[in-house]
């Protein structure tokens, strides 16, 4: 790229721009980082730590102004981008403002979907995103009383196990037959499920949620379970407005070459809001990959994003460890069974690959599952003692 | 109870007759330990002789009589089994009815049992299990010296220049003699000792010579040894006037290369072996069931009895043929004659003037004068119907007969079987009447051993239940018979007087049997008898050693030298069953294990019935799987283990097993009927066989505190373990994951169960922990590797199971767990990788490694295979 110095600008300020900002800055880039949130780059796989009162909001903070200036980048926090000018390469700011770029990185991720039930649009709906979601339910949890969580998947659980801490008594109405049910399978969605009544969270599974009333979800079944806030935790959607109206590709992301860059050869998109070969990524170390991709190629270098064919899920609920990675069905499951110690774990094999891995309880062994899922080594004799972990295994294999 | 003082008694196990101290210390246990001034082993004891003080409970014992299975009274038994022995021989004549005894039974229970059935059913259909044994020893000694005479004494294993060990694996079946001309070899290492054996055993360890000879071939290798010592000048000339036939035997000599090409040997091994035996003037050939189990077994016999006669190494320190009996009373039983073809006291069928001598002793006019049935011939008979009314005392010969399949429906097929025993065996589930005989520590009476050394078996234990002295159940039929007069006796020493009586009547030094010294003991004389060797004439002084200057009790006075052509196995190896099957015993059983498989501690040599296999025999039959070995005749399933010592073309078999431990390991199945034409004594040591995988659809194991029994599987053999937990090795047919779930269910409660399951590679596994210990374990896989027991074994001792052992259990083992390895030192409990350590760590001898380990420093037993450990450590050092 010779020594000439590009006008990089960043929206989002999530995980995945600050984290390319940083990378552009250092790189030599004259960065500007637009976030819309008011905060500055936070942690937000943290917030759950944040809301079950583990961590105080200043420690999620991953990057403080001073660091930012450090770094020289631009900091515009709270900031609303409301259209791009490809052909001025102009990025247009609800102030009026615009700001100029070289190249352009949409770091602009995913917003939490709210489903349209009659009343889903009351004060009392929450979502569980950003800094201010969770500070909003601290508020409510304060007070107290019945909570419903939608949604039993990784995020409602966080949602339901930090309002329970608090104090609250929580519901966690899920819409299908059991928890968490892409990461897990029944095996250890009973497990979680068994653990998290112990917690005095109850679940309701199949639930069809028909209206949300002012002290009350309203079932298809006629239950009201009671609520007086309602958390919705049912996915998200990556945010593509800009890129949309500015004439980039959209499919159900940003559509992305290898190198994370747009049709459009001046801009990039990454994280939540990006699609690469069909696929959106909705966790934190892939958005990071995309990040250094897109920060790489910026900055001239040949750089290739590869997806990792599996990603893995952690969670933590109310002390039990639960894990998984890569594929949940289709394939010879090894089941490891302590339901009375509260220790599971369920490993997919095909091909005699390991192709995914459930771990419930102790999840300590995690890395070396993922580790092994990714590096797609056959198995052979070591299958027996796979659901051990690798303290069972010959000294090859665990290293 | 605990300041009981200890009782003077003989070990119940092998012939070598080690007198114990017994304490009792409980009702079902004895303190045990070695009687230091016993003659037979001067305070030693092998790791079974050990363990005695564990096999005392009464689980599985007989304790009431029994009628069709349901109990009765001691009358109602008794009258019946007389009843039908009354109207048998009312019908059909002495001959329909037999009585099969025991080598385990006392001389006064022995006397009682052949007085009633020769001289009082008139018939001579009495056989013992002895005749497995040590028959074709007994027919030897009768045709050499005109009496079946031991003349050698177990100080001559000590004093010889040189040992041969024939078909003996001393090291495990007489262990106390092994560790004796262990003791001996140290302080005098110019010993040398040669072992003659297809198989190489622990008796090879330390030996100078190991002859890996054809089985069934030993005849020949003594008639060339014969034609050696003739050709190289070591005939005796003073001793060629005791003898007779001498030219006959020396025709039937072998050249050196005949015997290469009969026995399997090298010429060059041959001539070694013979040049050292023809110049070693102090030698002892020291035989023991690989002689006598052949159907050439008495030629065999003959053959090594010829070598010492024509040498005249014979009745002289250190020098001597030596047959050791298996059975610790095998030699009392020949003394009373309890062999179909023998008569008491040494008395001969074929003399006029015997038969008209015991008829007037006993009283008798009803004595049996021709010789019965044979134990296979007997089984036969039993089998076609000829013999009615069995009566079985103090053995399993559904187990231990060869053919087993015919003998179990022999014993089902009676028209009535009645069985006197102390515990529940395999013979007594189809028997009419069960009579509950005393056991060990129970009864009172006298043994003899291999040395012709008598002792006394003392009792230091009630008698539990309705338990009666063997001789009390036979005297008590004969008097329901009407012959109480003949039966009178009050006690063993009545009898014992008799039977010594006997043995001097008419008696002016023609029958060496003559203990008429012994005749004179009043009863408190006879509980204190110390152990004493026979001939105890009342009218002479004997000495020890027999045979040293003649004498021999032949019409001429002289030894007969029996030619001996050689005769090949009965059943030679074919395309078809191209292997030969030995059976064989193990260290730590004994028998067919009702009094060794109550201890868990004998378990843990050998737990499973193994099938000992060359690994370049079968190259595609895995140590540790399971395989059928099969003959013409029956078959057995058993575990595979590669032992590179056996003769290529052999396999072995021990044969303990019975239905109670594991049905599939009856082995003696297989083994083939052929049998001794003169002792009527199986070839166990001869069964060609194919052997197979057993290609079971899934192995497992489930270790319990709860008894599955043997039936818990197609295939099953039950391990008790310490502390009332019970191992079960299991394999089969059909779904794995049907058999586990069958397994689990039947320990019953669906608590604390925790399970491993990958159906796709046929993986079940499952434990469960109750109130913190652990209560069972059941692993079962598509493939016999299944994880090592040990650890998990181990755990049930714990009485709680820590988390990380629960988060391991159904690995089988810790993370950092070690390979479990095999017990080498049942005493000390030392195993396999403590002595690797420490020969590694640079103790080099079998002495070395006790002290680092403790290991072989109790009962010895062990020493041969640390030795073998050590040679192999030795041998992977590079130079």
């Amino acid at each position: 790229m010779g020594s000439e110095i590009y006008q990089v600008v960043v929206i989002g300020a999530g995980p995945a721009g600050a984290r390319c900002a940083e990378r552009l800055a250092n790189g030599g880039a004259a960065v500007t980082l637009v976030g819309g949130e008011a905060a500055h780059p936070y942690n937000r796989v943290a917030l759950s730590q944040y809301l079950a009162g583990d961590l105080d909001a200043h420690a999620l903070i991953t990057h403080h102004p001073h660091a930012l200036d450090e770094h020289q980048i631009a900091w515009r926090p709270g900031t609303i981008v409301t259209a791009l000018d490809r052909h001025a390469k102009r990025v247009m700011l609800g102030s009026g403002e615009f700001i100029p770029y070289d190249r352009l990185v949409l770091a602009t991720g995913a917003q939490p979907v709210r489903l349209p039930f009659p009343g889903a649009d009351r004060p009392s709906v929450l979502m569980y995103r950003t800094l201010e979601d969770v500070d909003q339910m601290i508020a409510h949890a304060a007070i107290g009383g019945d909570a419903v969580v939608i949604g039993g998947g990784l995020l409602g659980l966080e949602a339901a196990a930090g309002l329970a801490k608090r104090g609250m008594r929580v519901t966690v109405l899920h819409a299908v037959g059991r928890l968490m049910e892409r990461q897990l399978d029944d095996g250890a969605a009973a497990l979680l499920q068994r653990r998290l009544a112990g917690q005095g969270i109850a679940t309701i599974t199949n639930a069809k949620t028909v209206a949300i009333e002012e002290d009350a979800v309203l079932l298809a079944d006629g239950t009201r379970v009671p609520a007086r806030i309602v958390v919705m935790a049912v996915g998200i959607r990556p945010h593509t407005e800009l890129a949309r109206s500015a004439g980039l590709p959209v499919n159900r992301g940003i559509l992305v070459d290898d190198a994370m860059r747009t049709d459009d050869p001046s801009i990039w998109a990454i994280g939540e809001c990006a699609e690469h070969a069909g696929q959106c990524v909705g966790l934190v170390a892939p958005s990071f990959a995309q990040a250094e991709v897109a920060a790489a190629a910026i900055l001239g270098r040949d750089a290739r994003y590869v997806p990792v064919s599996a990603d893995a899920t952690a969670l933590k609920v109310a002390g039990a460890g639960v894990w998984s990675a890569g594929e949940i069905e289709g394939g010879d499951p090894i089941v490891l069974d302590d339901a009375e110690a509260g220790q599971y774990r369920r490993l997919l094999m095909r091909d005699d690959r390991l192709v995914g891995a459930v771990l419930y309880g102790e999840t300590g062994d995690a890395p070396w599952y993922l580790a092994i899922i990714k590096d797609g080594r056959p198995i052979g004799a070591a299958r027996s003692t796979l659901p051990f972990g690798p303290a069972f295994q010959p000294a090859e294999w665990a290293a | 109870m605990t300041d009981a003082p200890a009782v003077r008694t003989t070990c119940p196990y092998c012939g070598v007759g080690c007198g114990v101290l017994a304490r009792p210390t409980g009702p079902e246990f004895a303190e045990i330990a070695g009687d230091p001034v016993h003659p037979a082993n001067f305070g030693r004891l092998c790791v079974k002789g050990t363990a005695l003080g564990e096999t005392l409970s009464l689980q599985n014992r007989l304790l009431y009589p029994e009628i069709a299975g349901a109990r009765a009274s001691w009358d109602d038994a008794l009258g019946l089994v007389a009843a039908k022995f009354r109207d048998t021989i009312a019908e059909h004549g002495p001959d329909s009815v037999a009585l099969y005894v025991s080598g385990q039974l006392l001389t006064e229970d022995y006397y009682a049992a052949n007085k009633l059935a020769k001289g009082f059913l008139g018939t001579a259909n009495i056989d013992s299990n002895s005749r497995l044994c040590m028959s074709s020893a007994v027919a030897g000694h009768r045709r050499a010296f005109g009496e079946d005479i031991v003349p050698t004494v177990y100080e001559d294993l000590e004093l010889a220049d040189l040992l041969v060990l024939v078909g003996s694996n001393t090291a495990w079946c007489h262990p106390v003699l092994f560790q004796r001309i262990a003791a001996a070899r140290a302080t005098r290492p110019t010993m040398r000792v040669v072992v003659i054996d297809p198989r190489r055993t622990a008796t090879c360890e330390g030996a100078d010579m190991h002859l890996a000879i054809a089985p069934g071939t030993d005849v020949a290798l003594f008639a060339g040894l014969l034609r050696y010592l003739h050709r190289s000048g070591r005939a005796d000339r003073t001793y060629a006037a005791h003898l007779e036939d001498v030219d006959d035997a020396l025709a039937a000599g072998r050249t050196v290369a005949d015997v290469a090409a009969i026995c399997g040997l090298r010429q060059s091994e041959i001539t070694k072996f013979y040049e050292l035996f023809a110049s070693t003037a102090k030698t002892v050939t020291m035989f023991s069931q690989g002689v006598n189990q052949s159907s050439a077994g008495v030629d065999k016999v003959n053959a090594i009895i010829n070598v010492h006669l024509l040498t005249g190494r014979i009745g002289k320190p250190g020098a001597g043929p030596f047959s050791i009996t298996g059975q610790p009373n095998a030699m009392g039983g020949r003394e009373v004659g309890a062999l179909s073809n023998l008569l008491a006291a040494h008395l001969e069928f074929g003399r006029a003037s015997d038969l008209a001598l015991l008829r007037d002793f006993w009283s008798a006019p009803n004595l049996a004068t021709n010789p019965g049935l044979k134990a296979v011939s007997l089984f036969e008979a039993v089998a076609a119907g000829k013999v009615r009314a069995l009566w079985v005392i103090g053995t399993n010969p559904a187990v231990s007969l060869p053919n087993g399949d015919m003998a179990r429906a022999a014993l089902a097929k009676a028209e009535f079987l009645a069985i006197s025993d102390c515990a529940n065996t395999d013979s007594g589930m189809s028997a009419h009447v069960r009579l509950p005989a005393q056991a060990w520590g129970e009864k009172d009476g006298t043994v003899t051993n291999s040395e012709r050394v008598i002792s006394r078996q003392r009792s230091f234990l009630s008698p539990p239940g309705e338990a009666r002295p063997d001789w009390w159940i036979i005297a008590q039929v004969a008097a329901r018979l009407g012959h109480g007069a003949a039966f009178a006796w009050r006690n063993a020493a009545e009898i014992f007087r008799e039977h010594a009586t006997l043995s001097g009547t008419q008696n002016d030094g023609s029958r060496l049997f003559d203990i008429s010294a012994l005749a004179r003991l009043n009863d408190a004389e006879y509980e204190a008898m110390k152990p004493a060797r026979w001939p105890r004439p009342a009218k002479s002084i004997a000495l020890s050693r027999l045979f040293g200057r003649g004498g021999f009790p032949t019409p001429s006075g002289r030894a007969r030298m029996v030619p001996t052509p050689y005769r090949a196995p009965a059943n030679p190896v074919s395309v078809e069953w191209p292997l030969v099957l030995i059976t064989g015993r193990l260290r730590d059983q004994w028998h067919t294990m009702t009094r060794t498989g109550k201890t868990a501690r004998l378990f843990r040599h050998i737990p499973e019935p193994v099938l000992a296999i060359h690994p370049d025999d079968m190259p595609a039959m895995e140590d540790g799987d399971l395989a059928v070995v099969e003959s013409p005749w029956g078959s057995g399933t058993l575990r595979v283990r590669h032992d590179r010592g056996l003769r290529r073309g052999t396999v072995f078999a021990p044969m303990h097993w019975t239905a109670e431990f594991c049905a599939g390991g009856r082995v003696n199945s297989a083994v083939n009927p052929a049998v001794d034409p003169l002792s009527g004594q199986p070839e166990f040591k001869h069964t060609p066989v194919q052997v197979r995988p057993a290609a079971m659809d899934w192995h497992g194991f489930a270790l319990t505190r709860r008894l599955l029994g043997s039936k818990a599987a197609e295939w099953c053999a039950v391990i008790p373990l310490e502390g009332q937990v019970w191992r079960h090795e299991l394999a089969g047919h059909g779904d794995a994951a049907d058999a586990h779930a069958a397994t689990v269910a039947s320990l019953g409660g669906p608590d604390g169960w925790m399970s491993l399951r990958d159906p796709a590679a046929g993986i079940f596994r499952a434990a469960q922990v109750q109130d913190g210990r652990l209560a069972a374990c059941v692993f079962t896989g598509r493939n016999h590797l299944l994880p090592a027991r040990d650890w998990l074994m181990e755990l049930f001792a714990h009485e709680s199971i820590e988390i990380a052992d629960r988060r391991a259990l159904l690995a089988g083992r810790r993370a950092d767990g070690a390979a479990p390895e095999p017990s080498i030192c049942v005493c000390m409990g030392v195993g396999a990788g403590a002595i690797r350590a420490a020969i590694a760590a640079g103790c080099d001898s079998v002495a070395a490694v006790g002290k680092a380990t403790t290991a072989g420093t109790n009962c010895g037993s062990c020493r041969p295979e640390i030795g073998a450990i050590l040679t192999e450590m030795r041998v992977k050092e590079p130079a």
